[in-house]
């Protein structure tokens, strides 16, 4: 059961993208986030680890997953928690991030957790800002704490990384989870492909490591893990994809296509589903091969995790110290 | 059970694809060429054949004309897929491709299904549509060129007009090349082009004629062929018409980049002077060019820069060309005109007849990705006869074509479709035309 253990875990203060961490600290916020679940399941699910800090979680984009998930993360951890969105922010009175960076500075908060919809926003915080800024999801750049949730899942499923072939389909070119997750599983030793519509893949996104195909089928060949992406409703118009039938028609995950996968694969979706656009409701409401509920449990686990190993740089001095 | 039998002999058999050129027969069965060759039919006939009697004429492969609007549907008194057919029977066209210039536009799946069973029901070629790349052809939205595809579309195209919008056209072009779709452009800058009825130059400025420059077409050619080397689409240019825009597609050619393009008969037939007294039946698009141009077209074609000859046949009835030459609408038919009219570049000594029918017969067939275009053991069985010398006077009045808006009226040109075939089944007979 964590306790206060006060071994460094992360090497910076903020955690910003998957980019800047390493397989050892990866590994060990796992490690921890797997005593999370054990204590998430049980009847006391309160620690004191982060008593009488501040975290404030600061939403420029409506998520209510994340959010919560985040708000829940510091309570049982016994931090004080504000949410903050952009509708009763000043932000939407005109405020420049910066103005309203340095307001909240002034209220001394210990952790920042920031979702923006523009990439590079939480490391623009994190400069500006003298507290732990966690990001929760910038633009189309990184959504750490959903790869590690991620990574999470499969590893208690799959007790490691090493070989798995993970397809990642749909809108690569618009989602922080994807990066994220092709950093990391790539870092960890899995296989990384992503299948797309040629207007929804990223230029040069062989640079990144992965296999890339778009053709859905041949991805899902042989595949371990399948790992659905959101597509935005704006997206499905015209103007990258056509129609939400010829989305669902070749790239929508249903049983027919899933049977190309390894038998025993699983399918994950970081949530909302469109159901009928990326996948059909028989596959994801499907226990036997859907981890979707569970990707939602070991989120609130990665999440103390996080603030756990952070709020240890905050225990050796606080940055926010007066 | 054997079926029905058909023995071309003496003939002259001219196949592009397998670049033979010489005296010999042909023996169809089953509407598929059962065997072919100089040899064949040495030991006589096969008794149970028809035969056919080429008197030593020109047997080829049908032709494939890649440009054809028609009304169907829509404005039927245009012309339907039947009316179609039968000018392009007339003209040795055994394959057209339809555009989806239609009332409905065919952005459907349903719709191309519709053109499918039409054609099947009513049109004695085969009919081959291509189905709108926007929505609309508004050059906004894509269509479902997946959906599309499967339902039969052979590619993807506005028909006659550009999509102006750069980013809506990489897009397209990304998003067709996830299915190996085939796009086919219009090059003409709707802005530059804009209220234009002609050329620009010194003939328009004599007629008074709102026109165009040239650089329109180019302007365009040469942002696709960039947009081309980012996608990686397969790119066909439906119509170039100047020598700036041949230049440029050879230029990408040479780089090899995944583009084609096509002329139609008449720029290689007629220049800007052919307007004349104000002919609206010369207003088509793009415009008749310079004579410079036009020389630089039957270069292209002679060089293989350019890969295909359409008719880029365009039926418009007559009240919509009875008008003034800025108020009269664009177009000409050509089906039927499209094989003599392409003979001029044999003729003028600039193609041999292999090279000149490979532009109507192998190049489309590959291009589009068909079987036919061939005269291969197994093919289908679609052929023309005819003799490329005998000199005829082109009169609106023999036309097939609903519309008679021909830009050759009382042109003389030698050789022309005696005979034309569909899978061994005749579907037109000159010398029974001319009974009727």
């Amino acid at each position: 059961m964590p306790g206060r253990d006060d071994t460094p875990i992360l090497k910076t203060s903020h955690l910003l993208g998957i980019e800047g961490i390493s397989v050892g600290e990866i590994t060990a916020l796992l490690d921890l986030a797997d005593d999370y679940v054990t204590l998430g399941r049980s009847a006391e699910k309160k620690l004191g680890l982060l008593k009488g800090r501040t975290l404030i979680n600061l939403f420029f984009e409506a998520s209510t997953r994340t959010q919560s998930s985040f708000e829940l993360a510091g309570k049982r951890l016994g931090a004080d928690v504000l949410n903050m969105s952009v509708k009763t922010s000043s932000v939407s009175k005109g405020e420049t991030l910066i103005d309203t960076a340095t307001t909240l500075n002034a209220m001394r908060p210990d952790i920042l957790v920031v979702r923006h919809q523009d990439s590079g926003a939480a490391e623009l915080l994190s400069r500006k800002l003298d507290c732990c800024v966690v990001n929760a999801g910038d633009g189309s750049h990184e959504h750490p704490t959903q790869a590690l949730l991620d990574a999470l899942t499969i590893r208690r499923r799959r007790g490691g990384f090493e070989g798995l072939i993970v397809t990642i389909c749909g809108d690569v070119l618009h989602s922080r989870v994807a990066r994220s997750n092709i950093v990391l599983l790539s870092k960890m030793g899995a296989r990384v492909r992503i299948a797309a519509p040629r207007t929804l893949l990223p230029a040069d996104a062989d640079r990144l490591g992965v296999e890339i195909f778009t053709d859905m089928r041949a991805a899902l060949a042989g595949a371990d893990i399948v790992m659905m992406l959101r597509l935005q409703q704006e997206r499905m118009a015209g103007a990258f994809v056509p129609s939400t039938r010829e989305y669902f028609r070749f790239y929508g995950l249903d049983r027919e296509k899933l049977k190309l996968a390894k038998p025993g694969a699983f399918v994950m979706h970081p949530g909302p589903m469109n159901r009928g656009v990326e996948i059909d409701s028989t596959v994801a409401d499907d226990i036997e091969v859907s981890v979707i509920q569970e990707q939602v449990e070991m989120g609130v686990a990665i999440r103390m995790a996080v603030l756990d190993a952070l709020s240890r740089g905050l225990a050796a001095g606080g940055r926010n110290a007066p | 059970m054997t079926g029905k039998r058909t023995a071309f002999v003496n003939a002259r058999l001219v196949d592009p694809a397998s670049r033979l050129d010489a005296p010999g027969g042909l023996l169809v069965e089953d509407g598929l060429i059962r065997d072919l060759g100089p040899r064949l039919f040495h030991d006589g006939h096969p008794a149970d054949a028809e035969i056919v009697d080429c008197k030593g004429r020109v047997l080829a492969p049908g032709l494939i004309d890649m440009r054809v609007f028609t009304g169907e549907p829509g404005s039927e008194h245009r012309e339907t897929l039947a009316s179609a057919s039968r000018a392009a029977a007339a003209g040795g066209v055994t394959t057209i491709v339809v555009m989806p210039n239609t009332d409905p536009i065919i952005d459907e799946p349903s719709l191309v299904d519709f053109i499918k069973r039409r054609a099947a029901a009513t049109a004695s070629v085969r009919v081959l549509p291509m189905a709108a790349l926007t929505r609309h052809l508004a050059g906004e939205t894509m269509t479902e060129i997946g959906l599309l595809m499967e339902a039969g579309a052979i590619a993807f195209t506005d028909g006659d007009r550009t999509i102006a919008n750069a980013r809506v056209m990489r897009r397209a072009l990304d998003y067709a090349s996830t299915f190996g779709a085939l796009v086919v452009g219009h090059a003409e800058d709707p802005d530059l082009s804009a209220g234009a009825a002609m050329n620009e130059g010194e003939f328009a400025t004599r007629l008074g004629i709102p026109a165009a420059p040239n650089v329109a077409e180019t302007i365009i050619v040469e942002r696709d062929i960039r947009l081309v080397e980012l996608t990686g689409a397969r790119y066909h240019i439906g119509q170039i018409s100047c020598r700036a825009s041949l230049d440029a597609v050879a230029d990408a050619k040479a780089r090899g980049l995944p583009i084609t393009c096509g002329v139609s008969a008449h720029h290689l037939a007629l220049n800007e002077l052919d307007v004349g007294s104000y002919l609206t039946f010369r207003k088509v698009k793009p415009p008749l060019r310079s004579e410079a141009d036009r020389a630089a077209m039957v270069e292209g074609v002679a060089s293989g820069t350019i890969d295909v000859i359409v008719s880029s046949h365009d039926p418009q009835a007559a009240d919509t060309k009875r008008q003034t030459f800025a108020q009269a609408a664009f177009g000409a038919v050509g089906l039927e005109t499209l094989l003599p009219a392409a003979l001029g570049v044999h003729h003028d000594g600039r193609a041999t007849l292999l090279h000149l029918l490979a532009t109507m017969t192998t190049a489309p067939a590959r291009i589009l990705g068909l079987d036919a275009g061939t005269l291969a053991k197994g093919a289908p069985a679609d052929l023309v006869l005819f003799d490329p010398e005998v000199p005829f006077v082109v009169e609106a009045d023999d036309l097939h074509s609903r519309a008679r808006n021909t830009p050759f009226e009382g042109r003389k040109f030698q050789g022309r479709a005696q005979m034309t075939f569909v899978g061994g089944v005749c579907v037109y007979d000159r010398a029974r035309d001319a009974e009727n």
